[in-house]
């Protein structure tokens, strides 16, 4: 019983860290709304590439349409994925990045998939503000979706 | 007069007795509508961490509490514990958890069970069981059924143990 008590408080502890540090790292002002982007995406002229960082269960089940999967951003092969595949890509492309597994402030793959970007020098990075998960805020309000690989 | 009196008791008798057992009937029947409101859980055949296949049906006659969660989600791991506790306190009335993780690979799995002491199957998931589920597509989201195979309830988000520890109570107390 102690020892579940203590797991579960060190738990709490650094699940408060993590949300807090996935929480405030990205600023408003690099974040795109799910309505923004529906409408980015339904005009059709700024043509992001949108790749979505969260696990493969998830993105089977639904994505948004043209978005390419690369795997969950908080582990090293969905990092190194996502590197691969915009290393040779201009650095002011429009890109968005999503993933909808949890809720915003405990999401574990957005953070890294952004920092892994600034840090390459992408200068026109968007990372889709989902609040609860996708289900609820992307699909369950009608904005496109795909299933399938 | 008497014989006349006789027969007007005798007819209310009948009469309270015919609305009584009607009364019965359609509480019978509303009871049966409400339990066939309720939906079937979907039932599916999946892998456990070591290999054994896991079918939900076979769970029938105990109170289920499916847990959709992965390793990655921070709310489901925040509830394992409680999860945990409430295996083992209600484990010989009747409760049975089974943990469906939505983790791409059985590889974080594994390490995760044994670091929580985990008291409960688990079993890999697939985006069919997701979708045999309404669509599994934020984490976590727990189902409730009840002995007869039947969803309850869904939760969906990080829910206080306490919410689960009542319904759990009054549906291993109902049979």
């Amino acid at each position: 019983m102690i020892r579940t008590v203590f797991l579960f408080a060190a738990l709490a502890c650094s699940s408060a860290v993590q949300a807090t540090a996935q929480a405030s790292s990205i600023p408003t002002n690099r974040q795109i709304s799910t309505v923004a982007l529906a409408k980015v995406l339904q005009l059709g002229k700024q043509n992001p590439l949108v790749i979505q960082v969260g696990s493969h269960t998830l993105y089977t089940q639904a994505h948004i349409p043209g978005s390419e999967y690369m795997g969950p951003a908080n582990t090293a092969g969905g990092i190194e994925r996502l590197r691969q595949r915009v290393e040779s890509l201009p650095r002011d492309r429009f890109i968005v990045l999503y993933c909808g597994c949890c809720p915003w402030s405990h999401c574990p793959n957005i953070e890294p998939a952004d920092r892994l970007l600034q840090g390459m020098g992408f200068t026109n990075v968007k990372v889709l503000f989902i609040a609860s998960n996708f289900g609820a805020d992307w699909v369950d309000r009608g904005y496109p979706t795909a299933k399938g690989d | 007069m008497r014989r006349i009196l006789w027969i007007v008791v005798v007819i209310v008798i009948a009469a309270f007795l015919v609305r009584r057992m009607s009364s019965r009937s359609a509480q019978g029947h509303n009871a049966t509508a409400r339990a066939m409101q309720k939906p079937v859980a979907p039932d599916f055949t999946l892998p456990q961490l070591d290999g054994q296949k896991l079918t939900l049906s076979s769970y029938r006659g105990k109170v289920v509490l499916l847990d959709f969660w992965a390793t990655w989600c921070v709310p489901c791991r925040g509830e394992t514990p409680h999860f945990v506790e409430l295996q083992q306190k209600y484990s010989d009335r009747g409760l049975q958890i089974i943990g469906v993780s939505m983790d791409d690979s059985p590889d974080p799995v594994h390490p995760f069970v044994q670091q929580f002491h985990v008291n409960y199957p688990i079993v890999m998931g697939t985006a069919k069981t997701g979708e045999q589920y309404g669509g599994v597509l934020g984490l976590p989201i727990a189902f409730l059924i009840d002995r007869e195979g039947r969803i309850v309830s869904k939760h969906v988000g990080a829910t206080d143990a306490a919410v689960f520890e009542k319904e759990i109570s009054t549906m291993l107390s109902s049979h």
